[in-house]
């Protein structure tokens, strides 16, 4: 990916149309085919290898037998026993342009999370999207991405995506959809209801207000679980109207986030997540001006694992720490009602002063779940603190229309009840699945006369609808949305629909008058009309804004406002916590599969949750006090009863949980989420009620006395009550030198690292570098390294994603997760230091550390994985016969083995996604990380032909790319100047198990902590 | 006491011990020669295809360059096929009506791409690239043989790891000036010259000898 | 023990004899032959085979799932990647090391009690290495690709990595079964002869004669015999020692703490020898008892054989100390870690059954009375074999379980295809040795004559 390709303008419509017209699915096969000979091919002669059945299920029948010894053979094969198959080239008959086999191509488009886009560079192979990185002009991005962005590659080729218009469940045309709806426009609207999830799309947007003019009867209502409801009312209660806050963490000294996971989740997180890690980093050593991060909160989330002092209340309790800080901090406010014994006042009044002592260069930020009020006591608060201006701003609302959702979607179900709806239209959303319980949404819903419904999958919502037509996915379609800060990006397909897909804008334009009319033609035209610039020059800017991603100087202007003095008696107070001993519901969504939108994307699934590291499933999570109280264990099977509403779920404990509190993460116990997503976890939305949307007092837990198998990844979460494991373990892994200690994450406080600046280092390390009988191999040219900064590592897991999509790795499924078989190439270790109930927590990514001295190499007795010339630990899988001495013999563990065949040969679909840059792994075969050598070699291949030698930041490994604190740095040591060799110079660089010699290429930089001295945890 | 066995018995029992050492020999020389046989490695078997395409006419007497229908040959891992498009800039002026030009007539006028039986294939865990070996000085004509004298294309070498390292160990063998990479009648000079200029090519072109296995294996 | 056969010269008559009195050419040759040629077949043998060749079956189904699934029917997972296979390997290579050692070794020595028992020790080796052998193929994620290991001439251009133990056990296994082979079959040469003269039937006549090779049993031959075995004998013994030491190597080479242990050699060693003449008697005394063989695999030999493993086993106890002393007196963190893991972690109650197994139980063996006692020396060499089964558990998975980084440790349960292998293999070695007994004469006929010649001589000079 070298920068021009990068750059590329990839914009001429004309030849756009064409290619994509031209590759309409089946034909895309085709053409695809045209290249065999390039990598891609070697996708498509799988469909040589039968289907696998080996999904870790160990019974069999008949017909996998055959299946699979004929694969097996096929497999034989491969080592050059039976002759190739004869292959097909078949080319085009006239070729798109700028589609050169062999060499992909970066479009900029934009994905979006509940409404807000993030702006992302789509790799394509010869018209197939296959990998998703950041977009380095995109301000929601810089070039880094998320899990979802990650991950959303996979739900594109998902092959339980709809298909195809449904009526009345018997398969339909969008001809008749098109006409059916269009009849309706007759009507002015009357009883017509759209429900639609949040919009940000300036497009859309207009479309909308357009329709409500030419159908004035019909109305408009926008639900998403996620929409931040009461941030909208906080905004409301503070400003009289629903602005849109952006903070500025660059600047901020102190940071104290009540119950607010603002690295990971909501508006901008990837943008924040960069913001916040360059006030982490150490770079001009002891004299760096560190952040410092305060934060409160039941469920441990990423955003508390790093900061420097955790403070675990109930979620309910956050309402009576805010009136005390804000207090504190010279706001005028009465106590809270339910004021909580738990909040240790030394604290509060510690974080007071520092936050005084940082007036104009502090923020204080709250999460989405916590009540309206204290959104407004945290505006109120930047406004005492003279942050308002410099560390957080305000602009109007990026959304096309702010509106309470939640009350929105309550007025929506009235309707129904009271049967005034002619034709519902819900596009995009499963509400009959994530409506609060107490709305019943699906009896509701089914009192309209018409129902239609347009998703990516014929979900609970579908099923309940005379009308399902298939939405078209944001990789395959034309749009528009606003960033976190009201920059409009351009969404731009990379390919034709792959079913009969179709955006909200087509649906939409069926109501106004421009039916017929295709998506880029709407959103052209709209931007057309809005911007200055005519002809020429409009064509121009439409040209850069596409390439680009983005259209420049859309930012919503700063705009200044001040809250109401008395907006304290205007707010209703939180959700009475009642008795501080009772038990409270915190509801999240989930940190891999959202609120449930994600939950058929196996990567997601399977990816480890921050902290628990807990796969496949959600749990009733809660603290070692409370469950000590409760008598229950990880793996009890409890019920759970909320107001006469019970669900029964496992029991999960997880250290520096708030006490008297669970936490219950939404978007599991799918009934029609796809052959992935129906199954895993529980559904926690039927204890979820429009009165305690978030948080929900006076839960009552017993035990059933059945027990429930958990998938994790990390062992140690199977913690007994006195939760000895977690202790020992890591004891074992944290803490400095000593006999016990095994040194792999090493710690500071600021103030011991002014002191010692090389605490980091472990004398023995340096002694052992020199014992050896061999002379070591001299690297001339490139030597490849890497550097971790575990100060900027958030523990986000974007980077296990990226890998998983860049090297084709395959999913394994929760029985083979729970049997120690996922296949992560990087995994994040976390570690505890310090007592259960709030202790410290630790990351550690762990790639494969390419050792200069590894043991796996001499005791493969095929030779499968060898060293290379620029230290590269190299694996060659068709050398490799699975002896498994490699992986026994690693002492970091990070070598996966394919036990089954885990790979899927099956889904042709699937065969679109794969990166054709790597070989796809069959059954026996080790495998690990290869720094992405294909990315690698394709830079040496470029540099070679240039005659140069390679840049320092021209290779950039997936995980690098996708990490939004930039904490993985990889290029070549050698090279005194790289940044990679500067990193490795700096005075925390350490290797992991030194001691060992085994040499790493993959080095960490030591955590390094900044308390403030006045608080003791 | 009578004897079990005739005499004879002593002639078979010794046969069968040399026998033994024989029949393993000649399996090993057996397995061997199918390995190497054209029939497995396919190196010089015709292939049929659906239009009789002969190099020997376009890149032999007609002298079209490679890079007429290989375009992405200098820019790719894939040296690149012909679209039908490419087939018709010529032949929709010449040989308008040829009967044996009909399928590519028809691939254009129906756009259904013409199915050509593919020649020269890899294994899928082997990445080969056309572009980098072209821009070293590795001629054409070095692997894929005297394109020009072929009638019907065929495989020129047996593609196995050993064929690829025989190169990749001693690169001055076989390189050639940039110049003639292209030149399907290029000539190498015999033995030492060859050495001598392929030596003096590898310093010029920084050509390295390449034996990891990520080189070609990911 | 060189006074073992020098105190028969005093004129008395031997009040611990080698082989029961009374006994002439004749009366072995009749007694040993007979069981093969005239018995007729017992129903206990039937049972016995049928059960036997049922496991065996097991076996076929488990590899036959193994080769369509792959080695995930296994328990194995990452950290702990080798399980029973490997662990089976191990103990069945070390049962296989009592045969070569009798014949050989003891051949050396000039051991005349070994003759009565060499022959089917022998033959235990040799199944027992068949066992063996089968589970480093198994084991592979690529079976079929076995060939991989081999240095062959092939169009790769690549050699197997000479670096690698694993290599190493491919000929060290490979060369030991061979030369097993040839020796158990040249011994068998002049028996296969005897039967041929004595049977009656055509078919075995024509079989036995075939097998025998024409051997006529003239002073040629017999000289000819004489050196072969000499020359095996002399083969044999290195090899003895080479195949566990190389064994133990798999384990050396690597870093893991519980591997990476000099003292390994020769407790491996020991500990198959250990095992294997704790095999031999797991055998030996049914065998003698079924086919009242008392008279000449005598009370002596039992005794002599528990002595054997009384050595040997203080050998291993021995290996077991310096492994924990060391361990400790390191002072590496990860190697103490590993022995308080072994002390007190998930797997020690696995960690302290071995100790009583391998070290404080077969105390006992220092009683005479204790070796005298037939049953008990059968119940004491069954929990030997456990014993060294559970050795090679510990070594392997209590080490791979937890290495250097914590969130990478993880538990290996076995699944029940991990146990019908395990059992599969019994099936393997019973069948080939419930034939062996039926077909073949269990004890050398040759020998044991020479053994009643010599015995006769020394009475003739008193």
């Amino acid at each position: 990916m070298s920068e021009d390709s990068h750059l590329k303008n990839s914009i001429d419509l004309v030849a756009a149309r064409a290619k994509l017209t031209g590759a309409g699915a089946p034909r895309l096969w085709q053409s695809l085919e045209g290249l065999s000979g390039t990598p891609q091919f070697q996708e498509f002669s799988e469909y040589e290898f039968p289907p696998s059945a080996a999904k870790g299920n160990s019974e069999i029948n008949r017909r996998d037998v055959l299946k699979l010894m004929a694969a097996s053979a096929a497999l034989t094969g491969l080592s050059a026993c039976t002759k190739l198959p004869t292959e097909k080239i078949v080319p085009y008959v006239r070729p798109p342009e700028e589609i050169l086999a062999g060499r992909p191509l970066f479009y900029a488009t934009s994905l979006f999370e509940a409404g807000v886009a993030t702006g992302v560079l789509v790799e394509s192979h010869t018209g197939r999207p296959t990998k998703i990185e950041g977009n380095p002009e995109h301000p929601g991005s810089l070039g880094s991405s998320d899990i979802f962005n990650q991950a959303a590659i996979l739900t594109f080729w998902d092959p339980d995506r709809s298909q195809s218009v449904v009526y009345d469940g018997r398969l339909s045309t969008w001809t008749d959809f098109a006409a059916e709806l269009g009849n309706r426009r007759t009507l002015k609207g009357a009883g017509m209801r759209i429900l639609t999830k949040t919009i940000t799309s300036p497009t859309l947007g207009a479309q909308m207000r357009a329709l409500l003019a030419e159908l004035p009867e019909a109305k408009w209502h926008q639900y998403e679980v996620c929409s931040g409801d009461s941030v909208r009312e906080g905004a409301r209660l503070a400003f009289g109207r629903p602005v849109n806050t952006v903070y500025h963490f660059e600047q901020a000294d102190v940071i104290v986030s009540l119950d607010a996971d603002f690295l990971t989740c909501g508006a901008g997180h990837v943008r924040y997540a960069r913001d916040f890690a360059t006030r982490r980093d150490l770079s001009a050593g002891p004299a760096s001006k560190l952040n410092r991060l305060y934060v409160a909160e039941s469920m441990p989330t990423a955003t508390g694992a790093v900061s420097d002092h955790r403070l675990p209340v109930r979620s309910a309790d956050i309402d009576d720490l805010a009136r005390q800080l804000a207090a504190a901090s010279g706001v005028a406010v009465p106590p809270s009602a339910n004021a909580s014994p738990k909040i240790p006042s030394a604290w509060v009044e510690a974080v007071g002063r520092d936050l005084a002592a940082h007036r104009g260069s502090s923020i204080v930020i709250v999460g989405e779940h916590q009540p309206p009020l204290v959104h407004a006591l945290a505006h109120a608060m930047n406004a005492a603190l003279g942050n308002v201006g410099k560390t957080v701003v305000y602009t109007e609302s990026i959304e096309a229309s702010p509106v309470n959702q939640l009350e929105s979607l309550r007025e929506l179900v009235n309707d129904l009840n009271s049967g005034q709806v002619e034709l519902l239209l819900i596009l995009g959303g499963n509400p009959v699945y994530d409506a609060p319980a107490d709305f019943d949404f699906a009896t509701a819903l089914q009192k309209a006369k018409l129902r239609v419904h347009s998703g990516l999958y014929q979900d609970e919502t579908a099923l309940l609808c005379h009308w399902h037509a298939p939405a078209a996915h944001s990789l395959e379609s034309w749009s528009d949305g606003r960033a976190f800060d009201g920059t409009a990006g351009i969404v731009q397909p990379l390919i034709a629909p792959l079913y009969d897909g179709h955006s909200a804008h087509e649906i939409i334009a069926l109501f106004t008058g421009d039916a017929g009319k295709s998506g880029h033609e709407l959103v052209r035209s709209y931007w057309q009309s809005q911007r200055p610039e005519k002809d020429k020059a409009f064509e121009a800017l439409w040209e850069t804004s596409l390439h680009d991603g983005l259209v420049s100087g859309t930012a919503l202007p700063v705009i200044s406002v001040a809250p109401h003095a008395d907006f304290v008696s205007l707010g209703r107070t939180a959700a009475a916590s009642g008795d501080p001993s009772a038990i409270e519901v915190v509801f999240r969504p989930d940190p891999s599969v959202g609120d449930g939108a994600f939950s058929n994307n196996s990567w997601l699934q399977e990816l480890p949750k921050p902290i628990t590291r807990l796969t496949w499933d959600n749990a009733i999570m809660m603290g070692p006090a409370t469950a000590q109280q409760l008598g229950v264990t990880t793996g009890d099977y409890l019920t759970l009863t909320l107001a006469g509403r019970r669900v029964d779920a496992g029991a999960y404990l997880v250290p520096g949980h708030a006490d008297n509190s669970v936490t219950l993460h939404l978007g599991f116990g799918r009934t029609r989420g796809g052959t992935v997503g129906t199954g895993p976890g529980f559904n926690s939305y039927l204890l979820r009620t429009s009165s305690a949307p978030w948080i929900a007092p006076g839960a009552q837990i017993a035990k059933t006395g059945k027990k429930y198998s958990f998938a994790s990844t990390q062992q140690q979460y199977n913690i007994d009550l006195d939760g000895h494991p977690v202790e020992e373990e890591s004891s074992a892994a944290v803490g400095h030198g000593g006999e016990h200690g095994r040194d792999l994450v090493r710690i500071a406080t600021m103030e011991e690292f002014s002191k010692d600046p090389s605490f980091a280092q472990n004398p023995d390390d340096e002694k052992n570098k020199g014992l050896t009988i061999y002379p070591g191999f001299k690297y001339e040219g490139y030597a490849w390294g890497m550097s971790i900064d575990l100060n900027r590592c958030v523990g986000c897991n974007a980077c296990v994603i990226a890998c998983q999509s860049e090297n084709n790795i395959a999913v394994v499924g929760k029985d083979q997760v729970a049997r120690g078989r996922a296949m992560h190439w990087i995994r994040i270790d976390t570690y505890f230091r310090g007592n259960l109930d709030n202790p410290e927590m630790y990351y550690e990514p762990l790639p494969c550390m390419q050792c200069e001295n590894a043991p796996c190499e001499y005791v493969c007795p095929v030779g499968a994985t060898t060293h290379n010339a620029e230290g590269l630990n190299d694996m060659t899988y068709n050398r490799c016969v699975g002896t498994r001495y490699c992986s026994n013999n690693c002492p970091y563990k990070v070598r996966r083995f394919n036990f089954y065949l885990y790979s899927d040969y099956k889904t042709p679909s699937l065969y679109g996604m794969r990166n054709p840059n790597v070989t796809v792994r069959s059954r026996g075969v080790m495998e690990k990380c290869t720094y992405c050598v294909q990315r690698i070699n394709a830079a040496k291949i470029r540099s070679e032909e240039e005659n140069r030698l390679i840049r320092d930041g021209e290779i950039i490994t997936a995980c690098q790319s996708a990490c939004p604190t930039e904490a993985i740095v990889f290029g070549n040591i050698n090279d005194p100047n790289s940044k990679v060799a500067k990193l490795k110079a700096q005075t925390r660089d350490y290797g992991l198990l030194e001691d060992l010699n085994t040499r790493p290429r993959t080095t960490y930089l030591a955590r390094v902590r900044n308390p403030n001295p006045e608080i003791h945890s | 006491m009578p004897q079990i066995f005739h005499r004879s018995t002593n002639f078979i029992s010794r046969l069968t011990i040399y026998g033994a050492v024989v029949i393993v020999g000649a399996l090993g020389l057996a397995l061997y020669t199918i390995a190497m046989s054209p029939w497995y490695t396919e190196q010089n078997v015709k292939r049929q295809q659906p239009v009789p395409f002969s190099h020997r006419h376009h890149a032999g007497e007609l002298g079209i360059d490679c890079r007429y229908c290989h375009t992405s040959v200098e820019k790719s891992s894939f040296a690149g096929v012909p679209p039908t498009q490419t087939c018709m800039t010529c032949h929709s002026q010449i040989w308008t009506n040829a009967s044996m030009l009909e399928p590519v007539r028809a691939s254009y006028r129906d756009d259904k791409s013409l199915e050509w039986i593919r020649v020269n294939a890899l294994p899928d865990f082997v990445y080969f690239d056309h572009s980098i070996h072209v821009a070293k000085g590795v001629g054409c004509t070095t692997c894929h043989g005297q394109i020009a004298e072929m009638p019907l294309t065929q495989r020129a070498g047996t593609l196995y790891m050993s064929w690829c390292l025989e190169c990749h160990r001693q690169p001055e063998k076989y390189l050639r000036p940039k110049s003639e990479v292209f030149n399907p009648y290029y000539d190498p000079p015999s033995g030492a010259k060859q050495l001598e200029l392929g030596k003096k090519l590898m310093a010029e072109y920084h050509v390295q000898s390449l034996q990891t296995c990520s080189t070609c294996h990911r | 023990m060189a006074s073992e056969g020098s105190h028969n010269t005093v004129g008395i008559v031997d009040p611990d004899p080698i082989i029961g009195p009374g006994h002439t050419f004749e009366t072995v040759t009749d007694k040993i032959s007979a069981i093969v040629l005239t018995r007729p077949v017992t129903p206990g043998w039937v049972f016995g085979l049928l059960i036997a060749f049922s496991a065996l079956m097991l076996l076929n189904l488990t590899i036959t799932l193994l080769m369509i699934k792959g080695v995930g029917i296994w328990g194995i997972r990452v950290p702990t990647a080798w399980g029973f296979a490997i662990v089976n390997f191990v103990w069945w290579i070390g049962i296989g090391h009592a045969g070569t050692l009798i014949s050989a070794i003891l051949l050396l020595l000039h051991q005349k009690w070994r003759t009565s028992i060499n022959r089917f020790a022998e033959a235990m080796t040799l199944f027992a290495v068949m066992c063996a052998g089968m589970f480093p193929l198994l084991h592979m994620g690529r079976p079929w690709l076995f060939f991989y290991l081999m240095p062959y001439p092939n169009p790769m251009w690549t050699w197997p990595q000479f670096r690698s133990p694993l290599v190493w056990d491919v000929f060290a296994v490979s060369t030991y079964l061979t030369v097993s082979l040839l020796f158990w079959f040249v011994g068998l040469i002049p028996d296969l002869a005897t039967l041929r003269d004595r049977a009656k039937h055509k078919a075995a006549k024509m079989i036995y004669g075939m097998l025998s090779m024409g051997w006529r049993g003239s002073a040629v031959h017999w000289s000819r015999y004489e050196t072969a075995s000499l020359l095996l004998a002399g083969l044999a013994t290195p090899l003895v020692v080479s195949v566990h030491t190389v064994v133990s190597f798999d384990f050396t080479i690597g870093i893991i703490p519980g591997w990476h242990t000099t003292i390994f050699p020769p407790y491996f060693v020991a500990g198959a020898i250990y095992s294997g003449f704790a095999m031999v008697l797991t055998l030996a005394i049914p065998i003698r008892k079924f086919y009242h063989l008392e008279d000449l695999v005598t009370a002596r030999h039992l005794d002599i054989m528990a002595k054997v493993m009384l050595a040997t086993g203080l050998i291993v106890a021995y290996g077991y100390l310096i492994e924990a002393f060391l361990a400790f007196y390191s002072g590496d963190q990860y190697e103490i870690y590993m022995m308080e893991n072994r002390f007190h972690g998930p797997y020690a109650p696995l960690y302290w059954m071995l100790i009583s197994c391998n070290i404080i139980i077969p105390q006992l063996l220092w009683s005479r009375r204790v070796r005298r006692n037939v049953g008990l020396l059968f119940v004491l060499s069954l929990v030997v074999n456990m014993g060294m089964w559970l050795e090679r558990f510990v070594i392997i998975v209590i080490s791979l379980s937890r290495d250097f980084i914590p969130s990478s440790w993880g538990m290996y349960y076995p699944t029940r295809w991990d146990w019908a292998t395990y059992i599969g293999t019994f099936g393997l070695f019973f069948t080939l040795f419930f034939l062996f007994i039926r077909f073949l004469p269990m004890i050398s006929i040759v020998e044991v004559r020479g053994l009643v010649h010599e015995t006769n001589e020394e009475k003739g000079h008193s």
